[in-house]
């Protein structure tokens, strides 16, 4: 991990993440990448009632991509994704993995080449952490050596410590640390698909947050194929690469990046679905990571005084950070501080009470910097050690930057509809944010 | 004779009973409990036919067990035969309650889970079902074990084994110097052997419940 701070052009939406990504040295260690998945024409009818659950639907799902399937309670996502691993079997169409038709494979060897998370984490109460999540690799045959590995692999992928979780019983964790064990659990054969039922429907919102960018990172390394059922449209475009928003039978609204679903939705259930404030939820749609981090002056708490004295009036900036032993931000420094700190700067400055990933949404970062008097957020790496600073006008620019840019790729999007299809002009153009 | 030298004298007779009577117990639980689990497992898929089988095993329990041995003499004879065949049959009811009401009262979410991972459906009974089910099938094995320490005892009256032999031969002799002795010794014997049960089942809920669902 040797990213600089700074404009980073990972831009989520060219997900055409189809061409290998480039052998990037990220901590993705020689896993199974994403598998693209095709449902051709999957329909499933239940005995005795009139209409299919799931009527006829078609749908390609790029290998290493993140698909939502996001739509009101009943609208068959959930069946739809089961029947990709034929938990719920298809009455008729078909379902190619790779370059595999599995529609007639045998479905419980199907299912041990997909990763399966469900709500309520599915873990099995009389086994430890270790005992579930070796659960797969043992039944696909690994040594005992290598699942050994592999468990305290996984446990460390999902952020637990091994030593303390490896063997705990699942009612001895939270409700957050069951979803990871869950998570775990299903990644641990390292198959190319995951798919994931409301898996985090069942958590607290702070909790919710923390495994949605969990997830988002895990991605990040893994570039897995991953299927996410919910009825939570912000979660889906905090997590989707496109989403799928779907309506009563399963059939697709719309199926796009969510960019263009915020932008331009295609009808009234889908403007209705994404519901007010598009330009806000337009900050769920960028990371940290794509906006300027700027840098800061530092300071660390084993710095002498008189140094970090001399660095604070001598220097233009009249505020500084400071860091702690472990390189994390600990206190924001002002000048005025320092001059009433007389000999210890124990109770001098202000703590910092909140910080950002580079895989935080916008959304978080502006809430943390609307909560900081200081009009600023400090953004920390993955074991919180200090990168840079995001400020409110970074923010700002960044911001209408984007606006102005959906705003010009709506336009085109109509003008090419309108030009596809004649002077029929059935619809009318919409203005790019519904805000 | 006081009841204290009747034990002294007859203690060698007494043992052999209680063993013969525990043994007798035991086999016959072992056998109540493969079949009562299997019957479970058969059965609680289908909602008729888990609740047939509760049904059809709790309407063998109506029968007086001293008519059950009765009717049974003349088909098998007497001795070991009439006495294992009803005590298995009783023993079965509350196995086969347990196993079914166990087996369906597994969290739905987790069969899920276990098919989802690709669980094979044996994989799925042996590694998940049966050992979530267990402590409710251990419950009704012990149900049952303390059930067929007192019915054992009607054994006697078909020439079977056991502490019921002391029991029936007091009661023949009432009257007599040992009588009552007989009756004391064969139930205090009976109630002995079933806190001895007891307490080895709750040993082996220890042993073999998963700390993890262990309450």
């Amino acid at each position: 991990m040797s990213e600089t701070a700074g404009p980073n052009t990972a831009d989520p939406n060219t997900a055409a993440a189809t061409a290998e990504p480039p052998a990037a040295a990220d901590d993705g260690s020689g896993s199974t990448r994403g598998a693209t998945i095709q449902l051709d024409g999957l329909t499933k009818r239940y005995p005795g009632s009139p209409n299919p659950a799931v009527d006829n639907v078609t749908m390609e799902i790029k290998a290493g991509e993140t698909v939502v399937l996001v739509g009101p309670s009943g609208c068959g996502k959930s069946t739809t994704l089961k029947m990709i691993n034929r938990l719920i079997e298809p009455s008729s169409g078909r379902i190619r993995i790779g370059d595999e038709d599995v529609t007639d494979m045998d479905p419980v060897k199907l299912r041990r080449q997909i990763g399966y998370a469900i709500q309520s984490s599915g873990l099995f109460p009389h086994m430890t952490v270790a005992e579930n999540i070796a659960l797969v690799p043992k039944m696909v045959g690994w040594s005992k050596s290598k699942v050994k590995d592999r468990v305290e692999e996984m446990l460390d992928l999902v952020g637990l410590d091994p030593r303390e979780f490896h063997d705990r019983y699942p009612r001895r964790l939270s409700g957050g640390q069951q979803q990871r064990v869950g998570v775990a659990r299903a990644l641990a054969a390292d198959p190319p698909v995951l798919l994931m039922d409301e898996p985090f429907g069942a958590v607290d919102p702070i909790t919710r947050d923390h495994l949605q960018d969990e997830l988002i990172r895990l991605q990040h390394e893994l570039h897995k194929t991953i299927v996410f059922v919910t009825h939570d449209f912000d979660e889906a475009i905090k997590l989707g690469d496109r989403i799928a928003v779907l309506r009563e039978r399963s059939q697709i609204a719309q199926f796009d990046t969510p960019e263009a679903i915020l932008t331009n939705p295609a009808d009234d259930f889908v403007s209705g679905f994404v519901g007010a404030g598009a330009a806000l939820k337009r900050l769920n749609l960028t990371r940290v990571r794509e906006v300027e981090i700027a840098e800061f002056p530092t300071v660390t708490v084993e710095d002498p005084l008189q140094s970090i004295f001399n660095k604070l009036s001598s220097g233009p900036h009249n505020e500084l950070l400071m860091l702690d032993r472990k390189n994390r931000p600990y206190k924001w420094l002002r000048r005025g501080d320092l001059s009433r700190a007389k000999g210890s700067l124990a109770n001098a400055g202000q703590l910092v009470h909140d910080t950002v990933t580079r895989d935080a949404t916008l959304h978080d970062a502006l809430e943390a910097v609307l909560t900081d008097s200081g009009g600023r957020v400090a953004v920390t790496g993955r074991r919180g050690e200090y990168i840079g600073v995001v400020d409110m006008q970074t923010l700002m620019t960044s911001v209408q930057e984007m606006l102005e840019a959906d705003r010009l790729t709506a336009f085109e999007h109509q003008h090419e509809l309108a030009e596809r299809h004649g002077v029929r002009g059935g619809q009318e153009p919409r203005s790019g944010a519904g805000a | 004779m006081d009841f204290w030298d009747y034990l002294a004298n007859r203690h060698q007779q007494l043992l052999t009973d209680s063993f013969q009577h525990a043994s007798a117990v035991f086999q016959c639980m072992v056998i109540a409990t493969v079949l009562g689990v299997v019957i479970g497992v058969l059965t609680y898929r289908s909602p008729w036919g888990g609740n047939l089988a509760i049904l059809s095993t709790a309407s063998i329990l109506t029968i007086p067990s001293l008519a059950a041995i009765g009717l049974l003499i003349p088909l098998v004879g007497l001795g070991v035969a009439p006495t294992v065949i009803v005590l298995t049959l009783y023993g079965l009811l509350p196995v086969v309650r347990n196993a079914v009401v166990g087996l369906r009262g597994v969290d739905p979410d987790l069969v899920d889970a276990a098919r989802g991972i690709g669980m094979s459906r044996t994989a799925r009974l042996l590694k998940v079902e049966l050992p979530l089910a267990w402590p409710p099938i251990l419950t009704g094995i012990r149900v049952s074990t303390q059930m067929l320490m007192g019915i054992a005892a009607i054994a006697a009256y078909a020439s079977g084994p056991g502490l019921g032999n002391e029991i029936f031969r007091g009661i023949a002799s009432l009257g007599s110097a040992n009588a009552i002795n007989q009756v004391l010794a064969g139930t205090i014997g009976i109630v002995v052997l079933a806190l001895l049960f007891d307490a080895a089942y709750v040993l082996l809920g220890r042993l073999t419940i998963p700390r993890g669902i262990r309450v």
